[in-house]
């Protein structure tokens, strides 16, 4: 139980101190690249969670390809830090007071409520579990997922297509 | 003791951090990434409230993973609308892109 | 009160098998640092040798088994140059990236019956989901270098390496959807696969070594580096010892890969006969290894065989040939699976 306090603790720093990185780096490449230990960190969170499946589909999908997809997209339009353009908007102590404001609310709200805690243990959920009620109970769900991917991907080939 | 409020504390704090990043950016790329800080805090919380309220079924998780499929979707779609945009208009900044006709 | 918490935090360390996980660590490390980066070094320098009718490095030790040897302990001298105008830390971290992501990947590895640091239920996704992290190294390693060539290399590797994770993703989902299973223990014991599922499996086979040859940047599909046309790519900036993590990673990717395949495809570590001597464990271990190499062999063969693909060639032979041809090929399979032939 101590260790997962600690690997907890640890995962919440890199996470927190990362995601403080990504929204508040003035070199946007080094904001894009902050977002490896934060997904790393939630990663982290599935496995003490006991969802390896999430842990790997999150390693796998946002590591792997959104980070890099992100980077890429910078390094070819920013072509080098974006150091010398403004990268915050004048909206900067607004922004704040509204993040603030809903940090609070939520802090609040989430501490107060009696949430229905069970204490029945809880063995690993196995990829077969996930897969049979996505596959059942979710196919809805899972149709409508398959819908979308084939939609945003005919959606991006149409508009970054070049027009001859 | 980590309990079901660690979790939703930190997914929480990184949620406001997202939406910090998604109101105060210009660069339209990083908007995209603020949003993926919020994604993630939503799917942790999913996750969590499956491990601590209702162990043995796998429904937080289904969630989680449409989350990242969503997120897969809205980069790509995302990172094709930032191509084009800076193909017409040679700019990723959102506060520069005012025109209604490229 | 430091100390009661001292002792808590050890035994708590020692409850998750640190001392096991220590152990295997080190293993692990000193095999792809031996027997993966220098062996394969030396072997690749013999290997081009041999098919371009040379003798290769030959001075230093027997036949010049040596040579990697002497090469490392000339690096470890030279001194560390950041080039001007770079991104110090990034520029660092870059290579660091690369070689674990490499060395993660062989965690899953079964090297004998029983042989394995950690048997997962999503072996063969985690294989594929760690060994997809190394191209952020490579990216940020290119952007560093503050080298208008370096970032061309980073950018032809983040998309090439995006585009062959699918094949290479189909691949495995074949040989998942074949054995019912993720673990890559259970897909050694599950094999050989039943004699009617063989075409499929030659095509899964073909799909993999072409997805994988390219994941590892190797001609015919080593654009990132190209010599020729962009001084090596991302790591033309790079001094010896950095440079040679880069090359720890990529090597040890490459014998990750080779030993991937062979768990798939080649029955892993089981042999025709059990060696005499060294019991079941050992002859496995040698059996795997043994594969394993020869499709390293075969690996060097082709690179050394084949000109390189331009990068539109490449992005169609991926697009157009290979994610068709898995999507069918994993339709046939599933179909013929829930038939229960």
């Amino acid at each position: 139980m101590a260790g997962e306090a600690i690997a907890f603790y640890i995962l919440t720093g890199m996470i927190v101190t990362a995601a403080a990185i990504v929204v508040g780096s003035k070199n946007i490449v080094h904001a894009g690249v902050s977002l490896v230990p934060v997904l790393l960190g939630v990663a982290g969170l599935y496995v003490l969670l006991r969802a390896e499946f999430l842990t790997v589909v999150q390693i796998l999908i946002y590591v792997g390809a959104i980070t890099v997809l992100l980077l890429f997209v910078i390094l070819l339009t920013e072509g080098a830090t974006g150091l010398r353009t403004r990268q915050r908007n004048e909206q900067v102590p607004l922004a704040a007071a509204v993040a603030a404001l809903f940090l609070v609310t939520l802090l609040v709200a989430l501490t107060r409520t009696p949430w229905a805690l069970t204490n029945q243990p809880s063995a690993a959920y196995n990829i077969g579990a996930v897969g049979t009620s996505l596959f059942t109970t979710y196919v809805l769900v899972f149709e409508v997922a398959g819908l979308l991917i084939l939609a945003s991907l005919v959606g991006a080939i149409v508009i970054a297509r070049k027009e001859s | 003791m980590i309990g079901l409020q660690h979790y939703l504390i930190l997914s929480a704090l990184l949620f406001a951090i997202g939406l910090f990043g998604v109101l105060t950016r210009r660069n339209a790329v990083a908007v995209l990434m603020g949003v993926e800080l919020m994604l993630n805090a939503a799917a942790i919380n999913f996750v969590a409230f499956t491990h601590f309220v209702s162990p043995g079924l796998v429904r937080g998780h289904v969630a989680a993973l449409v989350i990242i499929t969503l997120a897969a979707c809205e980069a790509v779609v995302g990172l094709a609308l930032v191509i084009n945009a800076y193909r017409h208009l040679d700019t990723i900044q959102v506060d520069e892109m005012n025109l209604m006709k490229g | 009160m430091g100390v009661a918490l001292f002792l808590n935090i050890v035994t708590a360390l020692l409850e998750i098998e640190l001392v096991r996980m220590f152990l295997s660590v080190v293993a692990v490390f000193t095999f792809v640092a031996i027997g993966g980066a220098m062996f394969l070094v030396l072997m690749e320098r013999k290997v081009s040798a041999w098919i371009q009718a040379r003798i290769g490095p030959r001075h230093v030790g027997p036949g010049g088994v040596l040579q990697t040897i002497a090469d490392t302990v000339k690096i470890l001298q030279k001194e560390h140059i950041v080039s001007a105008q770079a991104d110090r830390f990034m520029f660092s971290l870059a290579p660091i990236m690369v070689a674990v992501a490499a060395l993660l990947s062989y965690v899953v590895l079964p090297w004998g019956p029983g042989v394995i640091v950690r048997d997962l239920n999503v072996g063969l996704l985690y294989f594929a989901a760690v060994s997809s992290v190394g191209v952020i190294g490579i990216l940020i390693g290119g952007w560093a270098s503050n080298n208008k060539y370096s970032l061309y290399g980073g950018l032809r590797s983040a998309a090439q390496m995006i585009s062959y994770e699918i094949p290479l993703g189909l691949a495995l989902l074949t040989v998942a959807v074949l054995t019912g299973t993720l673990s890559t223990a259970k897909i050694v014991e599950a094999q050989p696969y039943p004699l009617l599922y063989y075409p499929f499996i030659l095509v899964n086979a073909f799909i993999f070594i072409t997805a994988a040859t390219a994941e590892t940047n190797r001609v015919p599909f080593d654009l990132p580096e190209a010599e020729s046309e962009l001084v090596a790519g991302y790591f033309s900036e790079y001094t010896p010892m950095r440079f040679a993590v880069f090359q720890l990673g990529e090597y040890g990717a490459l014998f990750a890969n080779s030993a991937l395949f062979v768990t798939m495809f080649l029955g892993g570590w089981r042999g025709p006969f059990d060696l005499p001597l060294i019991g079941a464990v050992g002859s496995g271990i040698i059996w795997f290894l043994l594969k394993s190499y020869a499709i390293v062999f075969f690996l060097m063969w082709v690179r050394w065989t084949y000109p390189r693909l331009r990068i539109d060639q490449l992005l169609n032979v991926s697009w157009k040939v290979l994610v068709p041809l898995g999507l069918v090929n994993l339709l046939v399979v599933s179909f013929f699976v829930v038939m229960g032939w």
